[in-house]
């Protein structure tokens, strides 16, 4: 590697995380607007106008704060959880393209990279819930462990059915692939399954159990505060982005939008902006909405319903690009296949017709029939 | 819950942990010490009285115009309700007449008072299970009432407006537009929390054949209120010994079938609707005329004793008086609706989950304020 190259690099991995710095204040601001706005409330409007310095003076408290550290921690494996969910969430970002050309490093196995690192997170969650020496933060690391290592398996194989889609694990060509059809059309299944695995494996509502506020107390993050804290919090938004660039890049055809010239890169990064952003909304909304799942029933959902799925899709992409059939005779299976898994698991949850869910009015007459 | 231990194999550890005084979902300061295999719940150890003040005994040391703001106190989300049944304890024992028209305004107060603490129910329960929206579109509306409660008695909350033998003042004059405005904002703030949380699938899948506790045995914990009628059984102190003038109205008492959290949910969703039947018949009712029945500034009652029970949001309050004929009582002894229910706990809290007991807690509703009193 030459002298220019290496400097390239290091400006590159600079601007990206100077970038992801922002994105993230961005969402801390984004969130609590849009979650404010859901809530009939303003969302924060004091420091700044409509309170867009609010990331700002969050960010500068909670770098000011003091660092507890609890007596019987692990001091070693405390102090490391935060960097250990922190790196590989960055690393992802090498790889991404925010545009065709605006890239640190276009990997020809990119999507592989992209999905081993982002399971070693996993370790930093399980060891700061560990180490914390907190029982809350014990459960919390336990049940991340075992709700990450579940989701993995459904969100590789949906990927696993993009990369057969468009033969190849770059995310350029992958992008490029969709210049015609967006994959969402073509792999309606695809997206379901990336969607709810990947708001899995970022821990947001409605599977926010490893950090749940009212059962374990902000699981492994319990014991931390200040600038360790914010390091969890940076990991989590950069996730949250993360997957929602990723669902854009793999689905919504990246930057690519019909009648906008997507390889120029100006316009590219805007169209893949504001793409992402808006399935950031969606994941926002979602956490406006819906309360939050036991862990047995995100258990049972992640390998009864979405790993099934998983390997459907699969199985039915092959078949496509086996027999050479047409593009939409695939849509019309994974629509297909959707429906019928909608309508089952309607059913499962309804054991009772509804009208039996409404609570029936009593109106005594004369006499009382419970009588002592 | 003990006997699962011996089943586990050898090698499997109990954790202890300890739920509260201080964690965010125990709805005040109340202890369970819960011991746990992986996320199953094998035994429950409840810890209260860290919000005990003494409020029984202190009410001996009070006069008995004084005693309304103790009791403002304990259940500090039904306030209401809390003055009302000490009140008719005293004017059991002297014989007082309550005019009409302070009869009403009790009425209408207390059933306000009930959705209140309902809606705040709707919004803790939303948190317990992990939705964050419910809470302000609950207290939105509890918002409204809370300011009409201002306007009538001047306070937010322990407002010692119900007094013995009537009330302290008249409605202030705009009272009949500020309902008129409140009646469908408050109709329409629960047909929309319904709507938003009632029949989430997740919801359901969270609450249905959680916590279950069938009539007879909620009966022999001595439970009462929604969380009672959510096992079926119909019983509501306002149906089966009226008191006040509640034997003027037309209002039907939800029950549920199975007795479990979502019952216990839907149940006072329905009350809501039933009370604000119950407000808008007062408010039509409601006749001209004095607020209170002239007494003596320190009341005497004469020697002997009386109990009053009401329908608190909670449950039934009884309120035990013993007078010795001086101008404080010689002894209070209080039937908190929520210690009562909260008595089913651990049986509750059979074989669950971790996420389970906060939603079973929830749905039981308690005030650890009337718990410890």
């Amino acid at each position: 590697m030459s002298l220019g190259d290496g400097i390239r690099m290091i400006a590159g991995i600079l601007g990206l995380f100077l970038g992801l710095t922002i994105v993230v204040l961005s969402l801390t601001w984004l969130e609590r607007k849009f979650l404010g706005r859901i809530q009939m409330r303003m969302g924060p409007m004091r420091v700044g106008p409509y309170g867009l310095l609010q990331a700002v003076a969050d960010a500068v408290k909670l770098v000011a704060k003091e660092d507890i550290m609890p007596g019987r921690v692990d001091r070693v494996v405390y102090w490391m959880a935060p960097l250990v969910v922190f790196i590989p969430s960055f690393m992802v970002w090498v790889t991404i393209p925010f545009a065709r050309d605006l890239v640190v490093r276009n990997l020809e196995m990119g999507l592989l990279y992209i999905i081993a690192f982002s399971v070693l997170s996993i370790v930093g969650l399980v060891t700061a819930g560990w180490s914390s020496a907190n029982k809350y933060a014990v459960l919390g690391g336990f049940r991340a462990a075992a709700q990450l290592v579940s989701y993995e398996i459904p969100i590789i194989l949906a990927v696993l059915g993009v990369a057969m889609l468009s033969q190849s694990m770059n995310l350029v060509k992958v992008v490029e692939d969709q210049a015609t059809v967006p994959y969402f059309l073509v792999q309606p299944l695809g997206v379901f399954l990336f969607l709810l695995a990947g708001l899995a494996e970022v821990g947001r509502t409605p599977f926010d159990i490893h950090q749940a506020e009212s059962e374990v107390v902000g699981g492994p993050f319990v014991e931390y505060s200040g600038a360790h804290w914010a390091v969890f919090f940076l990991a989590e938004y950069i996730n949250t982005f993360t997957i929602a660039a990723l669902m854009v890049l793999l689905f919504l055809g990246g930057w690519l939008l019909p009648g906008l010239p997507g390889d120029v890169a100006g316009v590219g990064f805007l169209v893949f902006g504001v793409k992402t952003y808006l399935v950031v909304l969606v994941i926002f909304w979602l956490r406006g909405t819906y309360p939050r799942l036991r862990i047995d029933q995100l258990m049972s959902l992640g390998w009864k319903v979405l790993v099934p799925l998983a390997f459907v899709n699969v199985v039915t992409t092959g078949m496509y690009l086996f027999y050479g059939w047409p593009a939409w005779s695939l849509t019309l299976m994974s629509v297909a296949i959707l429906a019928v898994t909608f309508w089952t698991i309607g059913r499962r949850m309804r054991t009772t017709p509804k009208p039996e869910y409404t609570v029936k009015l009593y109106v005594p007459t004369t006499e009382v029939p419970h009588a002592g | 819950m003990v006997e699962s231990r011996s089943e586990a194999p050898l090698d499997m550890v109990q954790m202890m942990v300890n739920m509260g005084p201080q964690h965010p979902s125990t709805h005040g300061v109340f202890r369970m010490v819960l011991g746990i295999d992986g996320e199953r719940v094998v035994s429950v150890d409840p810890h209260i009285g860290y919000l005990h003040r003494g409020s029984e005994k202190l009410c001996e040391g009070e006069l008995y115009t004084q005693i309304v703001t103790l009791f403002d106190r304990m259940d500090y989300l039904s306030n209401f309700n809390n003055e009302l049944a000490f009140c008719m304890a005293v004017e059991k024992l002297m014989a007082l007449q309550v005019p009409e028209r302070a009869e009403y305004i009790r009425v209408i107060m207390c059933e306000l008072n009930r959705i209140a603490s309902h809606l705040m129910f709707f919004g803790t329960m939303g948190l317990d299970t992990g939705a964050i929206t419910p809470v302000l579109y609950a207290f939105r509306d509890r918002e409204r009432v809370q300011s009409l409660f201002e306007a009538v008695s001047g306070a937010r909350m322990m407002h010692n407006y119900i007094r013995v033998g009537g009330v302290k003042e008249d409605l202030p004059e705009d009272f009949r537009q500020r309902m008129a405005k409140l009646m469908p904002q408050l109709k329409q703030g629960i047909e929309e929390g319904d709507r938003l949380l009632s029949f989430s699938e997740i919801f359901l899948a969270r609450n249905k054949g959680i916590g279950v506790i069938d009539g007879k045995t909620a009966i022999s914990y001595g439970m009462s209120g929604p969380a009672l009628r959510a096992s079926g059984v119909p019983m509501d102190v306002r149906k089966d010994e009226p008191y006040s003038v509640y034997n003027r109205f037309d209002f039907g008492i939800p029950i549920g079938e199975k007795g479990d959290c979502w019952d216990r949910y839907y149940v006072r969703i329905e009350e809501m609707r039933q009370s604000l039947r119950i407000v808008e018949q007062a408010m039509a009712q409601m006749p001209d005329g004095p607020i209170s029945t002239p007494v003596r500034g320190v009341l005497r009652p004469p020697r002997g004793e009386a109990y009053a029970r009401a329908e608190n949001p909670r449950g039934e309050i009884g309120v035990y008086l013993v007078s010795d004929g001086s101008d404080k009582p010689y002894r209070v002894k209080v039937r908190p609706p929520s210690f009562c229910n909260l008595v089913a706990l651990k049986y509750l809290l059979r074989d669950c989950y971790v996420a389970d007991c906060v939603v079973i807690l929830g749905s039981l509703d308690v005030v650890l304020g009337e718990v410890d009193r």
